[in-house]
């Protein structure tokens, strides 16, 4: 791990992964729309093309179902792409490619293939863009075995995951929120990989454990200055990594502080924060002091005027409430 | 076009192996000694025979869910392939993806594939991986005439064309997508007329003639390691047997049109084309019968006395 740190946007860390990698492997490439000259509709991705070319930052039609598909089939045969899903909504076009091929296909093979394929798909509401360019849609991914799944929630975090998604030799999608591509933070510079399957812990304290992921990390960390100021001391825990979850650092945060909340973007039913409540229930169920709270998005389709958007996404106030609420 | 008498027995061979192999899995499965289902090739030989032997070694192959033709002759192991359709650890997946997922990524086996047209991406994909990587290496899709109503056809072909990738798109057409006429639910004259919009070309081949599928197919790969990007080819063919074992392939289909497509049987036919032009005589063939006959036997007795996986097993494989 290198020492020396850089600030940087979470944009700028991910196309920094990316760039890295492909300087160090040939065999990476980059495959979606509009990454080419335009850099991509969050230009996150200037300097890509001009570096390395059309034969390796590669512009699609806008096609989602092909291109994931032929992300497989060069995964499979000795490539490393990189394929960028540009609004996560549309990764439900790409399914059969995902879900039935490149999960599927090490297993179905006895362990004959290997899909070293990175799907990379924005999440997150808050851009006034509706239903259909809003869903966090993570959870349906970490159901699938076979797949791996990274939410990071700092520059820092995406750039390591995203070089340890790329060298991983097992498909892995990594969730990027489009709200936080301008968000700064300090990064490491060189060779920085983060492994999966272990949390962070983003702030320590003793009397609840807040655990989030990707942009909710932020509200969490909010809350918890919040909640200093009225006494409380909350540890913010990210685990970074759906597929393979940290269950043990879960918790031993939650058998610490005996208090939970879980704050996740995607919808509450079903989903992230009903799956890690359930782990939390069966390793520290004798040290909660408190019901479990989620917080999740409300279970409508992400509406369009922002006052009926911002009402669907958890607020730092939520969790506030959820705390001294189980605090009582 | 002319093919050498080596080449030519060596097909004659590969499509009577692969009848054999789809008549003992048949016997297999009555027998009880296998689980789930299988779809037979039966009929069909010609198609995976003749585009295969246009193939090199290194070259790339997606097969489809009735997909035991192609595995043999793209070079699958009998004795694998058949303890994979009875699940035992001896098989190509150690009992993972039995009859539907067989694979064999050493000889450019990229899978069978249990979704009709999932083999349209990866073929695609292996295809700009070759062309990446300046392998030389092309890919035959096979699909059936059901594969070619997937949207994802006519995206591959978009792709395939603006690359100028080293694909063949290999359409079985039997005549039947599972239970249903292909010419029920299939809009145009011909799927090879698919390829037209995208500039690609398209053409239309007696599938039950080895020898001009593999006409065909040789020329499509000298176009693609030309660097002159995919091709279609529409094999016109038949499915003796039903949509799998259980299906007697009768309740949709009548008899007399059964009949008269097994009239056109592609192993009688290289059978008397062969014998015709003097290439062979009657006492080889039989000969090659017999020891194919026996491998086949063989591979059914030593899958038989396969252990099935230890359950252990079950959560290997998941992750590399």
């Amino acid at each position: 791990m290198s020492s020396r740190e850089k600030k940087m946007t979470f944009g700028e860390a991910v196309k920094e992964a990316m760039a890295e990698e492909m300087r160090r492997d040939p065999m990476v490439v980059l495959i979606g729309e509009d990454v080419g000259p335009a850099a991509g509709v969050f230009k996150i991705l200037v300097g890509l093309y001009d570096e390395f070319g059309p034969e390796r930052v590669i512009d699609t039609p806008i096609a989602e179902a092909g291109f994931v598909g032929i992300g497989v089939g060069a995964a499979l045969t000795g490539m490393r792409p990189i394929v960028e899903i540009m609004f996560g909504d549309f990764i439900a076009l790409t399914m059969d490619q995902v879900v039935n091929q490149a999960a599927k296909l090490r297993y179905m093979s006895g362990g004959q293939a290997k899909v070293p394929l990175t799907i990379r798909a924005t999440m997150g509401a808050g851009r006034s863009s509706a239903a259909q360019h809003s869903q966090s849609l993570h959870a349906w991914t970490s159901h699938i075995p076979g797949l791996k799944v990274a939410v990071p929630s700092t520059p820092a975090d995406a750039k390591g995951l995203i070089k340890t998604a790329i060298r991983d030799d097992n498909p892995v999608i990594v969730y990027e929120d489009k709200m936080m591509y301008r968000l700064e933070g300090m990064v490491p510079e060189g060779d920085y990989t983060i492994p999966f399957g272990k949390a962070d812990v983003k702030r320590e304290g003793d009397d609840v454990t807040l655990i989030a992921t990707s942009s909710m990390v932020h509200v969490a960390l909010n809350a918890a200055e919040t909640l200093a100021q009225q006494g409380i001391s909350a540890e913010v825990v990210d685990p970074r990594t759906m597929v393979p979850l940290d269950r043990e650092a879960l918790v031993a945060s939650v058998s610490k502080t005996g208090r939970a909340v879980i704050i996740d973007e995607g919808h509450r039913s079903f989903g992230v924060t009903a799956e890690l409540a359930s782990v939390i229930y069966e390793g520290a169920f004798d040290y909660l002091d408190a019901p479990i709270v989620r917080l999740g998005a409300m279970d409508v389709p992400v509406p369009f005027t922002k006052p009926l958007e911002d009402a669907t996404i958890p607020t730092e106030k939520d969790v506030v409430e959820a705390v001294t609420g189980m605090m009582k | 076009m002319a093919v050498d008498k080596q080449l030519t027995l060596k097909m004659y061979r590969d499509m009577l192996r692969i009848r054999r192999f789809e008549e003992q899995i048949w016997n297999v499965y009555t027998l009880g000694l296998m689980h789930g289902l299988a779809h037979l090739y039966i009929g069909e030989e010609a198609v995976a025979v003749g585009v295969c032997s246009a193939l090199r070694d290194d070259d790339y192959i997606t097969s489809t869910h009735r997909g035991h033709g192609h595995c043999i002759a793209k070079g699958g192991k009998l004795d694998r392939m058949m303890a994979e359709v009875m699940g035992k650890v001896t098989g190509y997946c150690r009992g993972k993806g039995g009859s539907m997922h067989i694979a064999d990524m050493s000889l450019g086996i990229l899978g069978a594939n249990g979704i009709v047209g999932g083999g349209f991406g990866i073929a695609t994909g292996a295809a700009l991986s070759a062309k990446y990587r300046k392998t030389d290496q092309v890919v035959a899709c096979f699909f059936g005439d059901g594969g070619a109503n997937q949207g994802i056809f006519f995206e591959v072909m978009n792709y395939a064309a603006i690359w100028g990738l080293p694909v063949i798109y290999v359409c079985e057409n039997n005549q039947y997508g599972e239970y249903t006429a292909v010419n029920k639910v299939t809009a145009g004259k011909h799927i090879a007329d698919r390829a037209t919009p995208f500039g690609i070309p398209g053409r239309i081949v007696d599938g039950n003639d080895v020898i001009a599928v593999y006409g065909a197919t040789a020329e499509a790969v000298k176009r693609a390691r030309a660097g002159e990007g995919p091709s279609l080819i529409e094999c016109e063919t038949y499915r003796y047997r039903g949509h799998h074992v259980n299906d007697p392939g009768l309740a949709y289909r009548s008899k007399e049109e059964v009949e008269a497509w097994m009239k056109r049987d592609p192993i009688e036919r290289l059978k008397g084309r062969m014998l015709a032009e003097g290439q062979a005589r009657e006492a080889d063939l039989s000969g090659i019968d017999e020891e194919v006959q026996k491998e086949v036997a063989d591979a059914v007795e030593s899958a038989k006395a396969s252990p099935y996986p230890d359950v252990k097993e079950v959560s290997e494989h998941v992750f590399a």
